[in-house]
């Protein structure tokens, strides 16, 4: 990459409507170097469309048009084909949509779009609620949060969608994951996926959001840091829905990036032991896909596998492994 | 040149020579025939556009908004369900300005499942900013789905051609298809007015405030107000070239009748039919025909019939805990005249069920020989042993 040509090019301007320390509005910044002017923007509601500015400003350099909640998939591949059939082969359409966007109401348009393999880049920034309204959960909300709808010991008890896995089934050419915390690699993959054209594109960004995840403003960036240091957000590649690249090995236990957020600390020690097994077991999972260890998941044998259920796990039978 | 085909067939020929550039369309019964015939146009390449086979109806209509905010010129078709599952996104349609035409193959919404005619599911986008055209033949069905891109255009706002299932989306007739010269004449290349563009890179849709929001709707009102004036205007340029006139109001035998028959779609044809036998009676009966719903045609309405005894209204729909949607709507339009005529609204033909000459004939007899109104909704046809049945288990 090219880093010094990006560096100075500023596609998100200042007065911008994000929080203080918003991740994702760091996330669009990164995204929009790399990406370039010639770019096409489509946002569904979510923190973003009031992050870039109302009427009659834009704190985004290239056209955006915002569009409904469950529509980026659809929205996007509209653009793209009055591009195609008016020959302009050039401009990037780009989705950018918050986790409620694409986990959820934006799921069905998004699984059609890559399906078609439109020609486009699908980002989801993803902040692990539906924060715009007020941090509610969404499908994209990990084990062990309490949000405003999974409040007090309703903290939710299923695990995060893993949104890059529906992705890889729709084998689309090119997958990755992203984070705020890395905008080097973040922006190689936005660059990557820019000049991937002809099939359907997707970047997962972890975008932490201080407000909602109960944290100081001046921690996003560490947060998101420790995500990846603890393999909880891994960042990698999938190509062609097979093809799988590890970008960064995480060594740091769990706990450390939990106790950083307020919206995990009713958890006790059992509960953050079985968060660990179950971020060990996705990246044993992971590794097998990567071909960084052998396929057969046996090396957890000694460890009860996690089940995806609605009751809190009282007992200590699933904590052995750790 | 004259050609046998069905309603759907003829709106498909009407996308051909209107060169839409980006379609984007889910099938649903009874509109399938559309989407399959402009499918078949852009695969042999006698149509030079994308069509966008989408997951639903609400990412057809997203797919389309956000091609004609790209500056083409866009088209989708629906019916029923898969209208009421767009319904969000025809706000936002409207909201963004946007010309997009769609055809609605009027069907009956369940439950229970029914995909005949009824026209409770464009009636009940009334409030969503589209222009609605009702079609009567598959003439008018090819003619109005040209003449909307050009209404579209003018005015900046969505138009839907709305078809009766069946009885015209899937009946042959002669269809007289334009020279594709006499149409482009007609309808020029799409020219937007604004469109997402890298070198004017701008926000469309945005966030905006009480300050500014109030304004945008009352343009849509003004642009809405502006219609019936540039739609008649279209319309007298079209019957110019093509020979073919679509007023948005039509009258058939109204200038001495005592009693008018207002209706809507096919329903038109046999309301003609039972006018002429009871004309031949030595009734003194007339028909208007609603081809513009959206905006509704106040002026032409009042002029025709603003000083008329009696208005005997046929709706193949309901507002239910109200009455039929055009009764509702006349009653409106018609109570500040001088001296509106009773309003009798009639419910028939529902879910498919057949409206004879008789039943209109039945429907012209119970006005007659009523000073007015039993209320608001009068029922045609009813199973009263099932209607009793039913209720008594609910």
């Amino acid at each position: 990459m090219a880093q010094s040509d990006v560096i100075d090019r500023e596609g998100l301007k200042a007065g911008h409507l994000g929080c203080a320390g918003c991740g994702a509005a760091l996330a669009l910044k990164f995204a929009l170097k790399a990406l370039g002017e010639k770019t096409i923007m489509v946002i569904p509601a979510s923190c973003a469309s009031i992050i870039v500015g109302p009427y009659p400003q834009s704190a985004v350099r290239v056209p955006v048009l915002h569009t409904a909640f469950a529509t980026a998939g659809a929205a996007a591949s509209g653009v793209r084909a009055a591009l195609d059939i008016k020959a302009d082969t050039e401009t990037t359409v780009v989705s950018w949509a918050g986790d409620g966007g694409t986990f959820d109401i934006g799921f069905q348009s998004l699984s059609g779009a890559v399906e078609r393999n439109e020609d486009c880049i699908f980002v989801c920034y993803d902040n692990e609620a539906y924060m715009n309204t007020g941090v509610q959960r969404s499908s994209s909300t990990p084990f062990g949060v309490r949000t405003t709808t999974t409040p007090g010991q309703n903290w939710k008890k299923t695990r995060k969608k893993n949104i890059m896995e529906t992705m890889a089934a729709h084998r689309i050419p090119y997958a990755a994951t992203a984070s705020i915390a890395f905008p080097d690699d973040l922006m190689t993959k936005f660059e990557k996926a820019r000049e991937r054209r002809g099939g359907s594109r997707f970047i997962h960004i972890f975008a932490s959001c201080a407000t909602g995840w109960g944290a100081p403003a001046d921690m996003s960036v560490e947060i998101a840091r420790l995500a990846v240091q603890t393999n909880v957000f891994p960042l990698y590649e999938i190509e062609d829905g097979i093809r799988y690249t590890l970008n960064y090995s995480g060594k740091r236990p769990v706990k450390d990036y939990l106790q950083s957020q307020g919206r995990f600390k009713h958890l006790d020690r059992k509960d953050i032991s079985r968060i660990q097994t179950m971020v060990t077991e996705d990246w044993h999972h992971l590794l097998c896909k990567t071909g960084e260890v052998p396929c057969a998941p046996r090396s957890l044998q000694d460890t009860e596998p996690v089940r995806n259920d609605h009751q809190r796990i009282d007992s200590d039978e699933n904590h052995d492994g750790n | 040149m004259k050609q046998v085909t069905e309603g759907s067939q003829a709106v498909a020929e009407a996308v051909r020579l209107a060169k839409v550039q980006v379609i984007a369309a889910y099938p649903i019964t009874p509109q399938t025939h559309v989407v399959e015939m402009i499918s078949e146009y852009c695969a042999n390449g006698t149509l030079n556009a994308r069509f966008i086979c989408v997951e639903s109806e609400h990412s057809a209509m997203a797919a389309i908004i956000a091609a004609a905010s790209s500056g083409v010129r866009t088209f989708t078709a629906s019916s029923s369900h898969g209208l009421t599952y767009m319904h969000e996104l025809l706000h936002w349609a409207a909201g963004a300005r946007l010309p997009v035409v769609m055809v609605d193959v009027n069907r009956a919404l369940g439950p229970g499942w029914n995909i005949w005619l009824d026209q409770t599911d464009s009636l009940s986008q009334r409030d969503t900013g589209w222009i609605q055209l009702y079609c009567e033949d598959s003439q008018d069905a090819l003619d109005s789905t040209i003449m909307a891109y050009r209404l579209a255009e003018t005015v900046n706002l969505p138009v839907m051609v709305v078809l009766d299932a069946f009885f015209l989306s899937h009946t042959y007739e002669p269809v007289d298809i334009p020279q594709q010269k006499a149409v482009d004449e007609f309808l020029p290349p799409f020219s937007p007015r604004f469109q997402l563009d890298t070198a004017h890179p701008v926000a469309f849709n945005q966030f905006v405030s009480p300050q500014a929001y109030m304004e945008m709707r009352y343009n849509i009102q003004l642009a809405m107000e502006q219609v019936p004036e540039s739609y008649s205007r279209i319309a007298a340029e079209f019957e110019a070239v093509f020979g073919r006139r679509y007023p948005t109001v039509e009258t058939w035998l109204c200038d001495d009748a005592e009693i008018i028959l207002v209706t809507a779609g096919t329903t038109a044809s046999t309301c003609r039919l039972a006018v002429d036998r009871l004309r031949a009676a030595g009734e003194k009966a007339g028909l208007v025909k609603l081809k513009m719903f959206r905006p509704f045609p106040v002026d032409a309405l009042r002029q025709v019939l603003g000083a008329k005894p009696k208005v005997a209204v046929v709706d193949r729909n309901c507002s239910f805990g109200a009455s039929g949607i055009f009764a509702q709507e006349l009653r409106a339009a018609l109570y500040n005249a001088e001296s509106p005529p009773r309003i009798f609204g009639y419910i028939a033909g529902l879910g498919g069920r057949d409206v004879t000459p008789q039943t209109i004939e039945d429907i012209y007899r119970q006005t007659q020989n009523s000073d007015r109104p039993q209320n608001q909704n009068m029922w045609i046809g009813l199973d009263q042993k099932k209607v009793e049945s039913w209720h008594n288990q609910t």
